[in-house]
């Protein structure tokens, strides 16, 4: 059952380029829920240590990119001893298509998890369809 | 080895490089119980002292347990997930349910000094070090 099983690490996953990157820095995949009501479009994205004002939001040719900085200063004067999960850029898109009003998407930071809704356009909710 | 460099995303890499390089290192000596269960824990030294930064997002502080005594630390504590009724789950990646695990520091601490902070999915622990484990510069008479 969710919830009462024991939590397992989950492996950050590479972001695979779509492009070859000018810089070597290494970006991860955020982990991410989705889920539809009959309104919105949901998606909760866990970006663990990035802060509220390093987060990029963009809607570009019907695709949603989420970006989230990591603010390496934090780390200023650590030597590392011991690791095990790497620490760099979250960055994840998404095609979202013209089911979604892209003025009224909405973004809530909470505890490292990105919580973004987007209401679905008028024409893209569901309509009963009554049999004549 | 505190690293500066002129260009900021070549620190970065050498951070990210120097993570690998400690990956799953033998540090933590024999003491081996809890590596690699969850949550995933990284060590750094910053003088004397430790810190450990563990990923934690989306957990309530409040469902947070940390006990220490003598070398060892033990954080565990719930991270619930709930949905909306009435939804249709298009993607589910995000894991929920209990953890549980304990870290053995190689070192003396003070399991009493230790201080832990909760900020943006990232749990903080600073772990001082005993006194009497501190180095110290012997005179030659």
């Amino acid at each position: 059952m969710p919830g009462q099983q024991e939590l397992q690490v989950q492996q950050k996953r590479e972001v695979e380029k779509a492009q070859e990157a000018t810089r070597p820095m290494r970006a991860f995949l955020p982990n991410t829920d989705i889920f539809e009501t009959e309104d919105t479009l949901t998606l909760v994205l866990e970006m663990p240590g990035v802060d509220r004002e390093n987060i990029d939001l963009n809607v570009e040719n019907g695709v949603l990119t989420v970006e989230g900085r990591i603010d390496f200063n934090k780390y200023a004067g650590l030597q590392p001893v011991y690791s095990e999960y790497n620490v760099g850029p979250y960055r994840r898109s998404f095609r979202i298509s013209g089911m979604i009003d892209q003025d009224k998407i909405t973004a809530e930071l909470s505890d490292g998890v990105i919580t973004l809704v987007l209401p679905k356009a008028e024409r893209a909710k569901p309509r009963r369809i009554a049999i004549g | 080895m505190i690293m500066r460099y002129a260009d900021p995303f070549d620190t970065l890499f050498a951070f990210q490089q120097a993570l690998e390089n400690r990956q799953l290192s033998d540090w933590l000596g024999s003491s081996t119980a809890g590596m690699g269960s969850y949550p995933p824990i990284n060590v750094f030294q910053q003088g004397d002292d430790l810190v450990a930064i563990i990923e934690l997002p989306g957990v309530n502080k409040a469902e947070i347990n940390i006990q220490a005594k003598g070398d060892t630390i033990r954080i565990a504590g719930r991270k619930s997930i709930d949905y909306p009724e009435d939804v249709s789950l298009h993607r589910r990646e995000r894991l929920s349910g209990a953890f549980d695990r304990t870290l053995v520091v190689p070192m003396q601490i003070e399991p009493d000094a230790i201080k832990a902070e909760y900020n943006n999915g990232l749990l903080a622990l600073f772990i001082p070090r005993a006194e009497q484990d501190k180095p110290r510069t012997i005179q030659i008479r």
